[in-house]
């Protein structure tokens, strides 16, 4: 069926909610509005207003609350109506959701889903814009997932919420209606800490996820006659698919990494350090990075995209490894 | 009540004195690493509080509820590995102290952010609600907390949906050193509870009986689906923040002062107005209690303390790839 990334989220929150009577939403305006976004429409009216509840405007509190569902079997989605709210629940995610099982010794899982609009590219301004994921990547315990297609934004959600453990979910708002593509219409999952192969190629490797992917793989296209690039989207920031970003490293000799998050303390930089270690002997260039500019990320349309990675900084980076 | 209870009771403040004497005590014997945080002086309002819960009641212990978890049946041997660090721990040595909460019997651990259990306590009401149990969640927190916006997210959606959440403060007067004065500008943190749309009390927390019949009230009404309390109970810590810390902020006269309100000889002389053999009973408490610690504290030294790679156990369900140093 043809669907569009944010209707495959909802479809994945609708059908667990359907298979499985303890799956939950918790979010800002997500019952009877729908979401901000809609990604929650007709859920209310469908399994009830006990189990898509509209929350007031605390974030601790939704993800806190959603601890206490967790510890009682249940398996609570929080949304953060923006991601760039996840700020005012940082606190309930890292010492609370995070250590939970280790400081009980392994007596209880923490099936929570923490899922929200994050990225920019739609003039969103300061607070809704961010990509705030690598924050939540240095912090052991937590799963970090990123679909870059509704295929995945499907698969993805509900491999998370039948984890056992929180998942921080970030979907990219720039693809909410922008992305439609044909997704099976039978149930399929698509597990955390895999990293998907997008396309094949000989001469360098590009590892990227979430938005950045589309452009990469324009680029892999427009550019086929000059350089032949091979595509790794990571879809799972936290566990990393090593195996698989190795595999292909090792094969091209050459790598870029792209994200939309900013450059300094971002996911790039653990890659490429992981890649200098294991690959050394392999590499043919030094590993690049693109991402955001070190700085937030402005309203003006001509900051925003002085800013933020994009096609033409995406194949100028190419061409700047590929002539290595 | 009858004698039994009220023996009963008495038995479970003079064992909650003991362990924690007794802990004070290995701490300055330097037996123990890590912050010992005492709740002498404090003991009438876990005792009241948890003594009348059912086993599949929850509660959220503050940092220096350890007779929370007594009283709401954690197992005093495991308690005591717990504060050792020991593989028999709660935490199985991966924290100490309280952050190791006992799932099983509903005692949930707590992390060091003050106020940060009540939106869990919160959350697992909303559940307990929604499902139709007519089980309840007390969540204690300090008069310090209060000042946390998670103490007024909770308390805010609790009210919303009426909940099934008691807030328990305890209310010691020193938030470390911090008085009252400088942390809030209302007369009680109880006050507050009308800003959340449910009733608030204050209470002598050195009372047991006044304790128990605020609880028995306020856990009755959360039970029969008439929503949450804010229950303040003032009462005082006769140490410190912790034990490193000599108190010099308050005054001698204070400290005598409160002594002088003890909630364990407030309770011997409501038993002997009973007209008990308080010499006798007290004589068979002090054994008692003193050979459960006994007990507790040899368990705990003979436990073992984890091995160094199990620092990478109990993180994740199934183990993920971790990187080596």
């Amino acid at each position: 069926m043809l669907v569009t990334y944010i209707e495959a989220i909802r479809q994945a929150m609708d059908e667990e909610m359907e298979r499985d009577g303890n799956v939950l939403l918790m979010g800002e305006d997500v019952g009877v509005l729908g979401g901000a976004f809609k990604a929650s429409a007709g859920l209310q009216e469908k399994h009830g207003a006990d189990r898509v509840v509209d929350m007031p405007i605390s974030e601790s509190l939704i993800v806190g609350a959603g601890v206490g569902l967790a510890v009682q079997g249940m398996r609570p989605i929080l949304e953060m109506q923006f991601i760039d709210f996840i700020a005012c629940g940082f606190d309930q995610i890292v010492n609370t959701a995070a250590t939970l099982r280790y400081r009980h010794g392994g007596q209880t899982a923490c099936p929570i889903v923490i899922r929200g609009p994050s990225g920019g590219g739609v003039h969103g301004g300061l607070y809704h814009s961010q990509n705030p994921e690598a924050w939540f990547c240095h912090v052991p315990g937590l799963k970090v997932v990123a679909p870059a297609t509704a295929y995945d934004a499907k698969g993805l959600l509900k491999a998370a919420i039948r984890d056992d453990d929180p998942v921080i979910y970030f979907e990219h708002k720039f693809l909410y209606r922008r992305i439609k593509e044909e997704i099976p219409a039978e149930e399929y999952v698509v597990p955390i800490g895999k990293a998907a192969l997008r396309k094949e190629g000989r001469d360098l490797t590009v590892i990227t996820y979430s938005s950045p992917v589309h452009a990469v793989m324009k680029a892999a296209r427009d550019m086929a006659a000059e350089v032949d690039i091979e595509v790794i989207d990571l879809r799972t920031l936290l566990p990393i698919d090593w195996a698989t970003v190795m595999g292909s490293v090792r094969k091209t000799g050459k790598v870029l990494i792209v994200h939309e998050a900013r450059l300094t303390g971002g996911i790039g930089g653990e890659v490429a350090a992981r890649i200098a270690r294991d690959c050394f002997e392999d590499l043919d260039g030094p590993v690049m990075r693109l991402a955001a500019r070190d700085v937030h990320t402005p309203f003006a349309p001509a900051m925003e995209e002085y800013v933020l990675p994009n096609q033409e900084k995406i194949t100028e980076a190419i061409r700047k490894l590929a002539a290595y | 009540m009858t004698e039994q209870k009220d023996r009963e009771l008495y038995r479970w403040l003079r064992l909650i004195r003991e362990f924690e004497g007794r802990i004070s005590t290995l701490d300055k014997q330097g037996k123990l690493m890590g912050g010992v945080y005492s709740g002498k002086g404090q003991e009438a309002v876990t005792v009241g509080f948890c003594h009348d819960l059912r086993w599949d009641d929850w509660i959220f212990p503050l940092h220096r509820d350890l007779g929370a978890y007594l009283v709401k049946g954690a197992d005093p041997k495991r308690l005591m590995a717990q504060i050792f660090g020991k593989r028999d721990g709660f935490a199985k040595g991966k924290d100490s102290y309280l952050h190791g909460g006992d799932l099983p019997n509903g005692i949930f651990g707590a992390t060091s952010c003050l106020g940060a259990t009540l939106p869990v306590a919160a959350g697992m009401a909303y559940k307990f609600k929604v499902r139709k149990e007519d089980r309840v969640a007390v969540a204690f927190f300090g008069e310090g907390a209060s000042s946390r916006g998670d103490v007024h997210e909770a308390m805010n959606f609790a009210g919303v949906h009426k909940l099934p959440v008691i807030f328990v403060c305890e209310n010691n007067f020193y938030a470390y050193s911090t008085p009252n004065e400088l942390q809030f500008a209302v007369d009680n943190v109880a006050d507050r509870a009308v800003g959340y749309g449910f009733k608030g009390e204050v209470v002598n927390g050195n009372d047991l009986h006044a304790v128990m019949k605020t609880a028995g009230k306020a856990i009755d009404r959360a039970r029969k689906g008439d929503g949450p309390t804010l229950v303040e109970c003032k009462t005082y810590r006769y140490h410190g923040h912790s034990e490193h810390d000599r108190a010099d902020y308050r005054s001698e006269e204070e400290v005598i002062t409160w002594e002088s309100r003890d909630p364990i000889f407030l309770w011997e002389i409501y038993l002997e107005k009973r007209k008990y053999d308080i010499a006798a009973i007290r004589k068979e408490t002090s054994e008692e209690v003193t050979r459960i610690v006994e007990e507790a504290v040899a368990f705990a030294e003979a436990s073992p303390f984890p091995d160094g790679p199990e620092a990478m156990g109990d993180l994740y369900a199934m183990p993920i790839d971790t990187e080596a140093p």
